[in-house]
């Protein structure tokens, strides 16, 4: 019960709050082993080309320099996807964007490391780049990767969208496109590696997949795993820019076993744009029909993604473009038909929503436009359309709890968006969106059967807790879900819990922190190895207080009788009575996830124990002369199932916010003969404090009954409704429509001289989908 | 350039005189987290763009990765490391981990000297002071929201001069 919870649902101070105000948390490059040697990489100047020759030697007669390497001492190539093995640590025959690496430096200073990379020398035969989504259908001569530009191609119904759409009362369809756009956490991405006398390397990096780059390092140094040691430091900022495997983590473990040196790669800013990993631009074409009171019959979707150079997580991110669409909405017949491009430009991959921002920006704006030809307000068309709790949506996903409905009523009351966007001053006004999103992927990226999170408890003597697993906190605060969920269970107070993670030799499993899985996975893992030591105790404590364990409460740092709350002793006498009589305290918890593919294939991308649902208003005060669009307030509610804190959870619905209008307004990350066009903090724009809107939060608790606790996820859903609220609010406002992201103020001009008062793609390229794999519909929607 | 090149250099660093040989076009970020080992200062651009690497220098804001050590000899200079009272936190400290306004902590040793630097010439900032004050320090975790309330808070709890 909800009243009996003495630390999960209280906004408490978070375990490592007081090392990150003081500067006293070690990022990784605020570390410095002895005799520490500096690595610096060398980058391609060309966005497509092939490699005739590198010559080292030069660079290798530098004073100070202790190795050089290319690509052929690193030939095994790797991914984070077993399906795109594409990518080599250091480019071996090509390069396919500015940027790619080439050659790495292992030097006794940073300054002698950039002088050795500028004494390389490089021949190549430059090749003819594809810069863009129809320049890589188009094709030519030499495609990036093999025989086609096309890197993966789906095609995917669910009942006959057709029909549906051809015999409803109304349909339409709308032509969206979203930019590409970064991450842009403050700390730039750093990894030190040391080689022991032993033969064991060890590698400190700023990753939020530890997991992987140990997979990625044992395959790429041809090495077994039992002698690499992965530790992920505190990320400084991730937002799924740390969650691939990145050419500097394997170069910096190589060159330290060449040299027999600690060694350290920290990139530059511009390095940061350049590695990227972030929003694919995406090309939408959206198709629906409504029946009269504005209920979805039927809808057909296409993505055209531009990926960049490589695979990264790009398989992934296509089908994410199309999965979530029905989570939101009940949707009875669904099409999805996605393709993502190779062009030379960095790889993109997961950012925030991970492939789901730019399909929830087309399908809001979408919907906002039915809405008003239907003559429906644009609340009433989504309240008509909403998926139910415990239902089963139409491409197979399993919704357990949903809390849109009151989301929506929040933001619509809190804000009067109904009375207000009808009489706003001039300049002024206001959108509204919702969404919903994953708590966690429900399928590994290496399909297995073993749990995705693992965590292991040690209890002392004095009643203090070892939890350790390989979660790692990214910011996000999942060292306090952690921390917070054991002491809660055991009965003990936060400071009792000492933390281990993210360490491959110390801790157990967790995949990493992507898709909004830890509190929910890493959580539920912890809550039952919490259990199985609880449960002993407390058979223990009977024992000696002559009662029945079932009679006992954890709390406050004693275990007592319910009825007689001064009938009890410490946890700590607790412990030590088991630890008589059994020897070491420990337990252990693992989640696995439900199975909950669908019976289709492509069905392992968008099925998640849960989904969080969140609502926006977005107020927007646009000036028609100089185009510029300023956000004062934002008012937002996300179902997070439980808080269990609830300070941490705003913190990253706010977080959120921001980042989504950044997105929507300014960030962009686009390309001028091959070359970044902002790869600064100075030029590519982000939101400052003095953006900063007013912010209304609020939490709508659903309980979910699977989530530890109830709880589901905070850190990307309520990015996702934000963005097309700030379109729909300047349509409010102005009367344009920017169907294009970002909307900056030039898109607002030119749609104001715009006979049709729209900016945005006038068509799709052609291109020949797959054939459709054809799924049959769950029970439910036979017949509808 | 080679160690015969390196030079003595003489700061004040959080109350304390310290000499350091350093190469002399070593930035004082540099200085500060390789030579004193005070990496409480973080970097994120090093081209005076995002001010994650902001000290104060005789009480100011000051971004260290622009900053010349050799010019500020014999000036005051305070890191984040230099804000508690011995084992106690700044009230700003204690404001930012209670409110959450630390997420990532990457921003955050500037963002509370700012802020301090703020609270010691206005103790009692508007919304739109602290907005004004902390514009040139990015963050990409917090939305900004609960940083300006934890600097309300420890100023509503007399955090200036603290």
């Amino acid at each position: 019960m909800a009243d009996d919870l003495t630390i999960i649902g209280k906004s408490l101070t978070k375990p490592d709050a007081y090392a990150k105000v003081s500067g006293q948390t070690k990022f990784a490059d605020d570390l410095a082993p002895p005799r520490m040697v500096y690595g610096r990489i060398l980058r391609s100047p060309h966005p497509h080309a092939r490699i005739l020759s590198v010559d080292t030697s030069r660079a290798r007669a530098l004073p100070g320099v202790l190795a050089v390497i290319t690509g052929d001492d690193l030939p095994v190539k790797f991914g984070i996807l077993p399906v795109s093995q594409d990518e080599e640590a250091l480019a071996r025959e090509k390069v396919r964007y500015v940027g790619d690496p080439i050659a790495a430096v292992a030097a006794t200073d940073e300054w002698i490391a950039d002088e050795a990379l500028e004494l390389i020398e490089v021949q190549v035969k430059t090749l003819p780049a594809f810069m863009s989504i129809p320049d890589a259908i188009a094709g030519g001569n030499e495609p990036i990767h093999g025989q086609s530009n096309v890197h993966k191609a789906v095609a995917l119904e669910f009942g006959d969208t057709e029909e549906a759409i051809q015999a409803a009362a109304y349909s339409r369809e709308d032509l969206v496109f979203f930019e590409g756009n970064t991450h842009l956490p403050m700390e730039q991405h750093a990894a030190v590696a040391q080689y022991g006398a032993d033969g064991k390397l060890t590698l400190w990096t700023s990753s939020q997949t530890p997991h992987y780059v140990h997979r990625a390092l044992g395959k790429v140094l041809e090495l077994p795993m039992s002698r690499i040691r992965v530790i992920a430091t505190p990320n400084g900022g991730g937002f799924g820019g740390k969650s691939d495997i990145f050419s500097h983590e394997l170069v910096a473990a190589k060159l330290a076993i060449v040299t027999g040196r600690p060694v350290k790669i920290t990139l530059t800013r511009e390095e940061v744009f350049y590695a990227h990993r972030g929003r694919h631009p995406v090309l939408m074409k959206v198709r629906t029909g409504f029946s009269k009171e504005g209920r979805i019959t039927g809808m057909q979707f296409q993505s055209f993604l531009d990926g960049g150079g490589y695979g990264s997580y790009g398989v992934a991110t296509t089908y994410y473009t199309g999965a979530l669409q029905a989570t939101t909405y009940a949707i009875p017949r669904y099409r999805f038909e996605g393709v993502r491009l190779f062009t030379n430009k960095p790889p993109c991959g997961p950012k925030r929503g991970h492939g789901t921002p730019q399909p929830r920006f087309a399908l809001e704006i979408h919907l906002d436009k039915a809405a008003e030809a239907l003559g429906l307000d644009p609340v009433e068309i989504r309240r008509r359309n909403l998926v139910r709790p415990d239902s089963r949506t139409v491409n197979w996903l399993r919704i357990t709890s949903c809390g849109l409905d009151d989301c929506i009523n929040k933001v619509v009351e809190g804000s009067r968006f109904l009375d207000r966007r009808r009489a706003m001053p001039s300049g002024r006004g206001l959108g509204f969106a919702v969404s919903s999103y994953l708590t966690g992927a429900g399928t590994a990226i290496y399909w297995n059967d073993m749990p995705h999170s693992e965590v292991q408890l040690k209890l002392d003597r004095n009643g203090g807790v070892a939890l350790l697993c390989g979660a790692i906190d990214i910011g996000q605060g999942s060292d306090h879900i952690l921390a917070a969920i054991v002491a809660e269970v055991l009965g003990v107070e936060l400071e009792d819990i000492q933390l281990t993670t993210a360490d491959t030799d110390l801790t157990p499993i967790d995949l990493g922190s992507y898709s909004s899985r830890v509190t929910f996975m890493a959580g539920n893992a912890a809550k039952a190895a919490a259990e199985s030591v609880r449960q002993r105790l407390l058979q223990s404590a009977a024992m000696a207080l002559h009662c029945d364990p079932e009679d006992l409460v954890a709390r406050g740092r004693r275990i007592f009788r319910r009825t007689r709350p001064e009938d009890g002793l410490s946890v700590a006498q607790a412990v030590q009575l088991v630890e008589a009589e059994q020897g070491v305290v420990t337990g252990t918890g693992s989640y696995t996830p439900p199975r909950l593919a669908g019976p289709y294939k492509g069905s392992g991308v968008g099925p998640s124990p849960a989904y969080s649902y969140s609502a926006a208003v977005v107020e927007v005060d646009c000036d028609p002369r100089t185009g510029e669009v300023r956000v004062p307030e934002v008012w937002i509610a996300h179902d997070i199932g439980r808080a269990i804190n609830p300070v941490l959870v705003e913190g990253q619905v706010e977080g959120s916010v921001y980042m989504a209008l950044g997105e929507a307004l300014m960030e962009e990350q686009s390309f001028r003969l091959g070359l970044h066009k902002f790869p600064s903090l100075l030029e590519y724009k982000s939101p400052t404090a003095l953006e900063a809107p007013v912010m209304h939060t609020y939490l709508v608790e659903t309980i979910d009954r699977e989530g530890p606790f109830g709880a589901k996820e905070a850190g990307q859903g309520p990015l996702l409704p934000v963005i097309p609220a700030v379109a729909n609010a300047v349509y409010n406002a102005l009367g344009v429509r920017i169907d294009e992201i970002p909307i900056t103020p030039d898109k607002v001009l030119k749609a104001l001289h715009d006979k049709g008062k729209r900016v945005g793609p006038k068509s799709v390229p052609a291109f020949g989908f797959p054939p459709l794999i054809k799924s049959d519909v769950p029970e439910e929607w036979r017949g509808k | 350039m080679s160690i015969a090149d390196k030079v003595a250099v003489r700061l004040r660093v959080n109350g304390e005189d310290m000499a350091v040989m350093v190469l002399p076009y070593k930035t004082l970020l540099e200085v500060l987290r390789e030579d004193l080992g005070l990496t409480g200062t973080k970097h994120g651009c090093e081209l005076g763009e995002c001010s994650t690497c902001g000290v104060l220098v005789d009480g100011k804001p000051y971004l260290s990765c622009l900053a010349m050590p050799l010019d500020l000899e014999g000036r005051d200079i305070v890191t984040v490391e230099g804000m508690a009272r011995g084992s106690d936190p700044h009230p700003l400290q204690v404001a930012f981990a209670e409110l959450g306004a630390a997420q990532c902590g990457y921003c955050t040793p500037a963002m509370l000297l700012t802020a301090m630097a703020l609270l010691d010439r206005n103790p009692n900032p508007s919304r739109q002071a602290i907005k004004d004050a902390l514009s040139g320090v990015l963050c990409r975790c917090t939305g900004y929201v609960k940083i300006f309330e934890a600097v309300e808070l420890a100023a509503s709890r007399g955090a200036a001069g603290g």
